[in-house]
């Protein structure tokens, strides 16, 4: 694997610039971000990215609180996804990659050099864009994680439970042996779900989960999210205001500008945000003037 | 016409490919190009007439119930004389196992290794390598079979078990011959299993090992069926490595150690010998070709089949 | 300002129990599975010390100048050279017009119908005929029914026609990577379709056309079934006449003097057989080669 993943803060100030490719002055954090109260989830501190080199995260840093659901906002390309997916360690599989900063789980850091990729993964699961199930059963799909993890309880249980969870059990529970590419688009994306929960996580990332479903099955997947933050952390990316401002309880903003690409602008509780921004780019944003 | 409605300027290079031809000088060339396409399909219909005639001339002696009854022996150098293919096509069967068993496994990891694990550079570098196996010609593979690994490696190793000529020696290096054909189908099929499929097995937790062979494997299990086909076709009519290596006594046998024939191989041996035009052996030729013929179209057209239907399922 | 959060309970992280199982499987598989990869490498390259060794102290001028004999040592490879030269320059002369032509026909004037479906899906399966089936065809049309008997005439249309498929296939390929902004251009200028295909498709598909034209002969050179079947395994101790009665005279090449040598019972001749196939492998990776060569240099271009 190609990834060169820098852990914790500045250690050779030179090599760092040199990575960048730009003094690192340039860019000041943003003052505009709360610090949620209560148990953390995650807590991201100067977080670098660069894709061959290319820039794409710079110095974010904010505190993802537990068992809420927080969603990422911005205009396409800020970096949402990419930041996204640094917290479950997706982004090592791109060639290319160099992270830089820390993000913290339950005071680990995850790009510490004693981490296993997999153990993270498996305890902070991801939904995707677009809905992706293995072109296996339902069942199958269900099962996988539990699978793979050698699981020795009992699958049905399993599958049965994390399929309730997900809503879609009344829908599918008499075929569990067809095809998941057989299901409708939000089945699929509630399958994905289920599969996800599956592996019993701490933390469901979610990249834009509806943006390929009709509004009634966006309507369904967002009453789960809603239904799941009782017990799991959501994070949630959406270009979707109405979808953040409905379902989270924090939200955060990401730009790109001429200077700086993926900064974090402004993070604050969801009703904050909407009601009083802080930071005039992000009222743009919320009111719809650009992005 | 399909101008304003296509944008996308392929249609539009299409449509203006299909333009009248300006000038009549050219409509001679026209004709010459639809020649020599005509070419290929002449080609087809020579080998079926060239093969089923002389073969049809085989049948009017020997009874088409004998041919392919199993309890005959294909015995042509002596009298009385016997023409039981099945001894022939087990001993290509025979090759073909041994073959694939050898070129399967390691095809296959050979796929899943420059598929899922090998870096770009190290995969530009192998793949022109690995198929350079496929380039080699098979009369020098023919040559170290029997100069080799017959003699010096299955001999010391078997000793009075393994005769001199014998199937094994063959099928090993039938099987470097047909590890390229396995490992470049069955990679292009893999490295057209989607991109999303890998990463949600990677967000489930699942390790670079589990991701290739419980989620790519099974995606392009069709192309990989694909793969197989072609490999077993070119094993079949493959004819310098079995000639030299496998043996010239047909039996029913699928023993790797055993002394063989297959059907090419003995197609090699009458040319090999002077059969006259018009004998049985002469027309027994065209019958072993003709059915050496049905066999490897059969496994290329289902191979196609199969290539067309994953491309669909993937595009 | 709220107060900053906290977090109560923590975890490694670390890869334990079935994880770290998992993994050290993982991490292994990568390595196990190069070695599969390198396993068929590996025994090219035993093949190629292993003829080294037995027939580079037979390489020498008086084998590559000498015609074949009853005597190992005295034996050489020049009727069988010769032979192959003249034989893959008629192969060349006969299958690459035809299928260039044939391309151009797919790619640039058939039209869409069921016509041009048959004779992609024929040629598709023609590229997996065995080369033996070829050998008949050839003995059957060539030898004996246009009386050519067995000679570098028949052996070249009957190698033609076996290389035709591979070669249409890559042309049609190199013609398809031209792209259609060149024939816009061209026709816009008012040139006819032919002209646009000669000034401009072709010369753009040239290199994709030599590179499929060299692997093709590559393979050709290394074709000895499909020639023994139309007769060619035979003693030939003169050169190729240069005239156009030579074409009728019979040949030998060279796998099929290695052939003539690997089956002989004498051990002498395993010397012989090795250096022959130096010389040929010599040839057949140098052909790959320069595929690579040029397909890099004209595409640059
Ligand atoms: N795999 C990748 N390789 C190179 N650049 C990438 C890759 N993924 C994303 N980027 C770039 O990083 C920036 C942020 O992308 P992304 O995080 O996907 O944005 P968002 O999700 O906010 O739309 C974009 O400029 C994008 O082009
Ligand atoms: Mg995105």
């Amino acid at each position: 694997m190609s990834i060169r993943v820098r852990s914790t803060a500045p250690t050779d100030e030179r090599s760092r610039e040199a990575l960048r490719g730009r003094p690192a002055a340039e860019h000041r954090p943003s003052e505009n971000v709360a610090r949620p109260e209560g148990d953390l989830a995650f807590s991201i501190s100067d977080l670098n990215l660069w894709y061959s080199g290319k820039q794409a995260l710079t110095g974010v840093g904010l505190d993802i609180p537990r068992k809420m659901v927080t969603a990422l906002i911005g205009p396409s390309g800020c970096g949402k996804s990419t930041l996204l997916r640094c917290l479950n360690r997706m982004n090592d599989l791109i060639p290319g990659v160099t992270i830089e900063g820390t993000v913290t789980y339950r005071n680990a850091n995850i790009y510490g050099s004693e981490v296993d990729p997999v153990e993270v993964r498996r305890r902070i699961g991801m939904v995707f864009q677009k809905p992706n199930p293995f072109p296996k059963s339902i069942y199958d799909n269900v099962a996988f994680g539990a699978r793979v993890n050698g699981f020795r309880g009992n699958l049905d249980d399993l599958v049965e439970s994390s399929l309730k969870r997900a809503a879609l059990w009344e829908e599918v529970k008499d075929d569990l042996k067809k095809s998941g590419l057989a299901l409708s688009g939000g089945q699929q994306q509630r399958l994905c779900i289920a599969r996800a929960l599956a592996n019993n996580p701490d933390v469901i990332l979610m990249d834009e989960p509806c943006s390929a479903l009709d509004p009634i099955a966006t309507l369904r997947i967002e009453d789960l999210m809603r239904e799941l933050a009782t017990d799991y952390t959501i994070v949630v990316v959406t270009h979707n205001m109405q979808q953040a401002a409905r379902v989270s309880d924090y939200t955060a903003f990401m730009l790109t500008d001429e200077e700086i690409t993926g900064q974090l602008i402004e993070y604050a509780p969801t009703e904050t945000m909407f009601t009083q921004p802080a930071d005039q780019r992000t009222e743009a944003y919320i009111s719809g003037r650009f992005g | 016409m399909a101008l304003a409605s296509s944008p996308d300027g392929s249609d539009l290079s299409r449509a203006i490919r299909k333009r009248p031809l300006s000038r009549p000088g050219e409509s001679l060339i026209m004709l010459s190009l639809v020649l020599c396409a005509a070419v290929s399909i002449a080609t087809t219909f020579a080998i079926v007439y060239v093969l089923f005639a002389d073969a049809i001339g085989f049948f009017q002696e020997i009874s088409f119930w004998h041919f392919f009854n199993p309890g005959n022996e294909w015995q042509t150098l002596f009298n009385p004389r016997s023409f039981g293919v099945w001894e022939l096509v087990l001993g290509t069967v025979n090759v073909t196992l041994w073959s694939m068993l050898i070129a399967l496994p390691l095809g296959l990891a050979a796929a899943v290794y420059l598929s899922e694990y090998a870096h770009v550079q190290t995969r530009r570098f192998l793949k022109p390598l690995l198929e350079l196996l496929a380039g080699v010609p098979t009369v020098v593979y023919a040559n170290f079979a029997l100069t080799f690994i017959s003699d010096d490696v299955l001999l010391p190793l078997f000793g009075d078990s393994v005769s001199f000529f014998n199937s094994l020696s063959a099928s090993i290096m039938l099987g470097v011959m047909i590890l390229p054909i396995i490992a470049s189908v069955s990679e292009d099929a893999m490295a057209s299993v989607p991109r999303d499929l890998r990463e949600a097995a990677y967000g489930l937790g699942a390790t670079r090992l589990e991701v290739a062979f419980r989620v790519v494997f099974p995606a392009a299990i069709s192309g990989i069926m694909a793969a197989i086909l072609l490999a077993i076709a070119r094993v079949i009519g493959e004819t310098m490595i079995v000639a030299v290596a496998a043996g010239s006594t047909p039996t029913l046998s699928l023993s790797p150690l055993e002394s063989i024939q297959t059907m090419t191989g003995y197609m090699l041996q009458v040319a090999l010998g002077d059969a006259a035009r018009g004998t049985t052996d002469y027309t027994s030729l065209f019958a072993v070709g003709a059915l050496l013929f049905l066999m490897t179209f059969v496994l290329n057209v289902a191979a196609q089949i199969i290539v067309r239907r994953f491309r669909e399922a993937y595009e | 300002m709220a107060v900053a959060g906290t977090t109560p309970d923590s975890v490694t992280l670390r890869a334990e129990g079935g994880v770290a199982r998992r993994q050290a499987w993982s991490r292994a598989s990568r390595y196990i599975l190069l070695v599969a990869t390198l396993l068929g490498l590996v025994v090219l390259v035993i093949l190629g010390i292993d003829n080294a060794i037995v027939g580079i102290p037979s390489l020498d001028w008086d084998f590559l100048s000498n015609y074949p004999s009853r005597f190992a040592e005295r034996a050489g490879i020049r009727s069988s050279i010769l032979g192959s030269v003249w034989v893959l320059v008629f192969t060349v002369i006969f299958a690459i017009p035809v299928a260039v032509g044939a391309a151009v026909w797919m790619e640039e004037f058939a039209p869409q119908n069921g016509i041009l479906t048959t004779v992609r899906l024929n040629i598709a399966n023609l590229a997996g005929v065995p080369s033996i089936i070829y050998g008949i065809l050839g003995l059957a049309v060539f030898v004996r029914l246009m009386e050519l008997g067995p000679s570098i005439l028949a052996g070249a249309l009957t190698l033609a026609l076996m290389i035709l498929p591979m070669t249409v296939i890559t042309s049609v390929e190199a013609i398809n990577q031209v792209p259609p902004s060149i024939r816009e251009g061209s026709l816009a200028l008012g040139a006819t379709r032919w002209q646009t295909v000669w000034n401009h498709v072709l010369p753009g598909a040239m290199p994709g056309i030599m590179t499929g034209t060299i692997l093709a002969v590559a393979r050709a050179a290394g074709e000895t079934a499909a020639l023994i079947m139309i007769g060619a395994f035979t003693f030939i101790a003169f050169d190729p006449s240069l005239s156009f009665h030579g074409l009728l005279d019979s040949f030998t090449t060279l796998p099929i003097q290695v052939y003539n040598w690997t089956i002989r019972p004498q051990p002498e001749f395993r010397a012989n057989a090795a250096a022959g196939i130096i010389v040929l492998m010599i040839a057949v990776i140098g052909l790959n080669a320069l595929a690579l060569v040029v397909r890099d240099r004209l595409r640059r271009n």
